[in-house]
């Protein structure tokens, strides 16, 4: 099976051709967020290297978010344009995941992975390999960071923590929590061969035009709309004309 | 079959997501637009996150339809065009970004449009464009006077520098309780009242080509707030004849402007404000007397809106003028001509 799979959640970019459970190809770059005029240049340069071509694509694996909403709209347009375009499978995986895969098993210890979502909150999702598989143990979610060193603390148990570890953050993880390793810079991109092996175990989604990112947030607009307006929620806002 | 020139295009610059496919850049095969105006009727204008948000529902949904209404496959299209600017960013780049896929995907080629170039190209479903040529474009974003003196060279004459007289129509409707896109109420209203007000003309017997809404904006808002204090009831239809009066005047005297001083075969009336049944009954009016040599062009109603049949349009001629992008193409925000 031919797999491309897409990562641009945050400031890297990654993008692996994989066959087989076998790496083919693998970019990172961390140069720039401006994912919309690489994207496309490092796939078309990825697969003419492999020799792939787009028909032969079988599946497209795609990092669907949290993270920054632009970034994660540029990944998850490309893939389900392309999977729907060629008719083939879509999967999409947990950007926070996708961070967790590898620090998780190298250290076997759980991983949470962060994402900075500004004003001292996180996008987070807690991770172990439970025989060989990752499994979530808190799940995705918007939070304040206050309320994730809670829900360490409850554990009890040491958590390898990976992602946006801003030095604000990791002072209020050192001084709240005895439970905390901070994991190191190479802990903090996301390895879209991991993303890609991932998805090569998932079942991939059944309606592809439905497909949308897991932002995890709602708009500050709606959440506005919605406390003035308790109760009024329509089923569809758009409509073909 | 082997001759038809099918162009797949794509606009997603503010609140309409749209995809058609256009032969021979003068018919329309099919046409998709899934708008957003309920959505953003709740926050009274476009919200960009929000118009993002649902572009990516529809894109692919919106993709497929277009095909299956032309009775096309991808292996029948000659390229791809997309609206990379001027609009909101975020929705710019969705149909950007979908637009490269699809083309990547089949190996054809890509081809970038202005989004402005695609407002005057809705009036080539009209009849064959013949040159030299003026537009005026008139839209929620966006009010231009623009020369065309050979087939997909443009120039422009003159813009606003303030509000876009469609924004103004919005921002007026406001203050008398019409939901945004306020135009077509306000231009219904303005059919039943008089001008009693004469608000300002602004730039209007100035030198130049250029527009001004934001004075009359203030103008308009100045005097239902006084009348408010007053505790004095204003007509509202009068209000909105005398505003719609005020707009058309200065559009259609900078446009005589412009018709004097640059002699063309045809004018073209395209973008949203287009729609307005008083500025083209007035410019229609304008050309018979004044100009009765140019023919003018208005966009069929229904494409005076934003959507990808124009974009289709303007994507067949830009393709034969041999204009490519790669596979960097960016969305441009603030893209001119």
């Amino acid at each position: 099976m031919k797999i491309l799979s897409i990562d641009t959640s945050n400031a890297p970019l990654a993008i692996a051709l994989v066959e087989d459970d076998q790496l083919v190809a693998e970019t990172t770059l961390n140069v720039t967020k401006n994912h919309s005029v690489f994207l496309m240049p490092v796939i078309e340069q990825l697969m003419k290297m492999a020799s792939w071509t787009p028909a032969e694509l079988n599946r497209i694996v795609v990092a669907k978010g949290p993270g920054s909403y632009t970034g994660v709209r540029i990944a998850v347009t490309t893939a389900k344009t392309l999977a729907s375009t060629l008719k083939i499978e879509l999967v999409g995986v947990s950007s926070l995941a996708v961070m967790a895969k590898d620090p998780a098993e190298l250290t076997n210890l759980p991983v949470i992975a962060i994402f900075n979502a500004r004003r001292n909150t996180v996008f987070t999702g807690g991770y172990q390999m439970e025989q060989g598989k990752l499994v979530s143990f808190i799940e995705d979610a918007h939070m304040e960071l206050s309320e994730l060193i809670e829900k360490i603390n409850e554990k009890q148990q040491p958590v390898l923590i990976v992602g946006d570890i801003l030095p604000e953050f990791k002072n209020q993880f050192e001084t709240n929590s005895k439970f905390i390793t901070l994991g190191n810079e190479q802990s903090s991109f996301p390895s879209a061969f991991q993303l890609g092996l991932m998805g090569a175990k998932i079942n991939p989604v059944s309606d592809i035009d439905s497909f949308v990112p897991d932002y995890l947030r709602i708009t500050e607009a709606e959440m506005n709309w919605q406390k003035s307006h308790p109760g009024e929620l329509k089923k569809s806002y758009v409509r073909e004309v | 079959m082997e001759n038809r020139k099918l162009i797949l295009s794509f606009e997603t610059s503010c609140d309409e997501t749209s995809i058609a496919v256009i032969e021979n850049g003068d018919t329309i095969l099919s046409n998709i637009v899934a708008t957003q105006i309920d959505s953003h009727q709740r926050f009274g204008g476009v919200v960009p996150e929000v118009a993002s948000r649902h572009h990516i529902e529809q894109i692919t949904h919106c993709l497929n339809e277009a095909l299956e209404t032309a009775k096309v496959d991808y292996n029948d299209l000659s390229a791809v065009a997309v609206t990379y600017g001027p609009g909101l960013v975020g929705s710019l780049l969705i149909g950007v970004t979908a637009a490269k896929a699809v083309a990547f995907a089949h190996d054809l080629p890509l081809v970038p449009i202005n989004h402005m170039a695609g407002h005057i190209y809705a009036a080539r479903f009209v009849d064959q464009f013949k040159y030299p040529q003026m537009a005026l474009l008139v839209s929620g974003g966006h009010t231009e006077i623009v020369y065309i003196e050979s087939e997909y060279d443009f120039k422009v004459l003159g813009e606003t520098r303030d509000d876009a007289a469609g924004e103004a129509y919005d921002k007026i409707g406001r203050v008398l309780g019409v939901n945004y896109p306020a135009g077509k109420t306000i231009d219904e209203w303005a059919h039943e009242g008089h001008d009693t007000f004469n608000f300002p003309r602004a730039m209007e017997k100035d030198d130049n080509y250029d527009f001004s809404f934001s004075g009359l904006k203030s103008s308009f808002i100045n005097t239902v707030h006084n009348a408010e204090q007053r505790e004095e009831k204003l007509d509202t239809k009068d209000l909105a004849a005398s505003f719609q009066q005020s707009v058309i005047d200065v559009l259609a005297s900078k446009t005589e402007r412009a018709l004097a001083d640059y002699p063309v075969k045809q004018l073209v009336l395209a973008g949203g404000v287009a729609a307005n049944q008083g500025l083209r009954d007035r410019i229609e009016k304008d050309l018979n007397q004044k100009f009765s040599n140019v023919q003018l062009l208005m966009a069929p109603l229904k494409l005076c809106g934003d959507n990808a049949a124009m974009i289709g349009a303007a994507g067949q001629v830009a393709f034969d003028h041999k204009k490519r992008t790669d596979m960097s193409l960016n969305a441009v925000p603030g893209l001119s001509f």
